[in-house]
């Protein structure tokens, strides 16, 4: 064993210093394998990140939302429907959402306008509103200011700013007026009783699925939409888009193959004259091809913790700015927001298999092409 | 379900070494058929040039489904959350048929391309290469198994439908899909038990006399291979219970996360070299006889015994350990 690893450093050593001798060559091989691994690496550490988010924001969404539908369409939840829910074994709060969109012609986007839950941290008063930073800083509000809408009947309705929602939820809470009951029923001109829709919070995860399947026959116009079954949207498709953009990016992958394969076939005869040189001093077929092993792998070690280093900076310490506008999508009121960095095991073994191996398969066979020079072929020129 | 990163990830791979190895295919069956080593023709030496390349391929392929099995593992794992009833890997791999299946398909490739390379071994530290034909024949042979592995898992990926909303329904039909439970069948842990330490003892005890006395290396590769299926039985049926220290959670998978502290890498990795050198000891039999080989079969097949005995020994003291450490109470007095 001792003398295996002895071998093998000798082989490593040596490698490295041929690998110097041709700096100008392996730099560039270093350079673009680096930027593979960089470009597929930001592609999977923002998706991962994204995802993450959705999950934590969506970890204290309430677990079943009931919306009724009238041909097919969302509409409002009429009076009485509270009452018909009755006492559901395993529901522990049932309430009424108020929520709207208005368009303003200020800014050309929509706002959400919504009531707080009675229970929330966020209690606003009548007249006054509570607005979300991305809002209050484009239309330049700060608490107490006034600002006035004009609702969809036509009527003018003037509020003040209490406060500006944290920093921190800005991710939900970019376009978000918070508002009172009463106010919301004046501005959309919304009758007592009616809302938007029910949610249901519920303490045990295995029960959601049955309360669910009571809901859809006691209310048959209505669906319920479970909170897993959101998450489970979400990460598919954060999956596919990433999965669209790693096929997309497929092309460079194959290029990058073809790059490496030239280089590895295209032996100078400088490099011809040194595995010759090698195999006349005794070296064997198999330690050549042991030394372009660790070559290869050197290499991609670098390659790969220098692109991956390169991808963690560029998605969590400046925002991924190459991808942002097509993985996060798109809005005029669009969330200024940090993402949480992670690092994932089965992410950096999925990379792997698209990097290295790739790499790996393009260079076995011109590694053995070069391994088996004769000698004497080589050197008599 | 064919744009996940990690499900393109692990059919490239599939697909590059099945690639590889059937465009070889036709040199080794050349090899097979015109491989004279006391010829000096120019063809001789072509084919001599060429087995470098079969054994670097074929350790290629090797160290590729180690990666691949591991990441099928995890994937599935990952799934889990898209289908409804799904808690983990048990649950996304029971989707559909193909699921598990395709799994020990893998596992067999793995055990295979092991095999061939303990063989490969062996015969390449011999001065005449004895074993050459075999050796090709070897590998035409298991060009179907890796054929059938990366069918299975196509089609397993190819009928993944994820429960996703639609725009007309939300949860309803949620309820008309069946739901997967991590339950696998598993055999009562005292039974599980006796079967678990009786063929790890065996698979030890073999191992050892075939190190020491030289014969039964026939014995070592077949309790080997039962020791596999007792071991993984019994993680099924009791090691994982008492690490989950949950009476319920069967599941082989989840003690490789994180929220167990990757204890199952303590075990499934002494496992599956133990096994793989089991096996080997076992491949390397037939050929004790071939005069070439007098000194090297027995040499490397006791190097080898005693790494199964090893690695066979060291999982059954780590699953011991695991139990005991746990405060779950399976057996009572």
């Amino acid at each position: 064993m001792k003398t295996w690893i002895e071998k093998q450093k000798a082989l490593i050593d040596f490698t490295l210093a041929s690998l110097a001798r041709r700096k100008i060559k392996n730099l560039g091989l270093l350079l673009v394998y680096t930027l593979i691994v960089f470009l597929l690496a930001s592609v999977m550490l923002f998706t991962h990140a994204l995802r993450k988010e959705a999950g934590k924001v969506l970890e204290n969404s309430p677990e079943v939302i009931v919306q009724r539908l009238v041909a097919g369409r969302h509409d409002l939840i009429p009076p009485g429907y509270l009452e018909k829910i009755g006492r559901i074994r395993g529901v522990q709060k049932k309430e009424g959402r108020l929520w709207g969109y208005y368009y303003d012609g200020v800014l050309k986007a929509n706002y959400t306008f919504m009531v707080p839950q009675p229970d929330a941290l966020m209690a606003v008063e009548s007249g006054k509103i509570a607005v979300g930073a991305t809002m209050a800083r484009m239309r330049g509000l700060v608490p107490g200011n006034t600002i006035s809408f004009r609702s969809y009947s036509g009527k003018l309705f003037s509020f003040e700013v209490s406060s500006v929602l944290p920093n921190k939820s800005e991710l939900v809470s970019a376009d978000l007026v918070l508002l009172s009951e009463a106010d919301f029923r004046a501005f959309f001109e919304l009758p007592p009783g009616y809302y938007n829709d029910i949610v249901l919070s519920v303490a045990n995860p295995l029960e959601v699925r049955n309360i669910a399947t009571k809901l859809s026959t006691l209310l048959p116009d209505s669906r319920p939409i479970l909170r897993e079954e959101v998450l489970r949207t979400y990460e598919s498709i954060f999956n596919w888009r990433e999965g669209i953009v790693l096929v997309l990016l497929s092309g460079a992958i194959l290029a990058f193959a073809i790059f490496a394969w030239e280089k590895a076939s295209g032996l100078s005869a400088e490099e011809k004259r040194e595995i010759g040189i090698l195999k006349a001093i005794g070296w064997e077929t198999g330690d050549v091809i042991k030394m372009k092993f660790w070559e290869g792998a050197l290499v991609s070690l670098a390659a790969f913790l220098l692109g991956y280093i390169a991808a963690y900076l560029h998605v969590f310490r400046f925002s991924s700015w190459l991808f942002e506008p097509v993985l996060k999508g798109w809005a005029v009121l669009y969330p200024r927001f940090e993402l949480t960095p992670e690092v994932d095991g089965f992410q950096v073994a999925t990379l792997f298999l698209f990097t290295v191996f790739p790499y790996a398969v393009a260079t076995i066979v011109p590694i053995w092409r070069a391994a088996i020079t004769d000698p004497d072929a080589v050197m008599r020129g | 379900m064919l744009f996940q990163p990690a499900v393109i990830a692990l059919l490239l791979a599939s697909l590059v070494s099945l690639a590889m190895l059937l465009a070889a295919s036709p040199f080794a069956l050349e090899l097979v058929r015109h491989w004279d080593i006391h010829s000096g023709s120019e063809r001789q030496l072509a084919l001599e040039r060429r087995t470098y390349l079969f054994s670097t391929l074929l350790g290629f392929v090797f160290a590729t489904q180690l990666v691949s099995l591991l990441l099928f593992v995890f994937n599935a794992d990952k799934m889990a959350v898209m289908f409804v009833g799904a808690m983990c890997a048990v649950g996304t791999l029971n989707v559909n048929p193909f699921g598990f299946p395709a799994l020990i398909a893998q596992i067999v490739v793995f055990f295979l391309a092991a095999a061939w390379l303990v063989v490969n071994h062996a015969d390449n530290r011999a001065e005449d290469y004895p074993l050459v034909r075999v050796k090709y024949i070897l590998l035409l042979a298991m060009l179907p198994f890796l054929l059938g592995a990366f069918a299975l898992q196509l089609e397993y990926f190819l009928n993944l439908k994820a429960n996703v909303i639609t725009s007309c329904c939300g949860s309803l039909f949620s309820e008309d899909n069946p739901s997967l439970t991590a339950d696998a069948a598993a055999l009562p842990p005292r039974q599980a038990m006796a079967l678990f330490y009786g063929a790890l003892a065996l698979a030890v005890g073999s191992a050892v006399a075939y190190a020491r006395k030289r014969h039964g290396g026939y014995l070592v590769a077949l309790f080997s291979a039962a020791a596999f299926v007792a071991a993984l039985a019994g993680i099924l049926s009791f090691v994982s219970l008492y690490i989950y220290e949950h009476p319920h959670h069967h599941c082989p998978f989840c003690i490789l996360k994180p929220e167990y502290g990757y204890q199952g890498y303590w075990l499934y990795l002494p496992l599956f070299a133990a096994t793989a050198a089991g096996l080997g000891v076992g491949a390397l039999q037939p050929f004790a006889r071939v005069a070439s080989l007098a000194q090297i079969v027995p040499e490397t097949g006791r190097r080898l015994a005693w790494i199964a005995a090893g690695g066979f020994a060291l999982f059954a003291l780590v699953a011991s350990f695991m139990v005991w450490r746990s405060n779950l109470i399976l057996l009572e007095g």
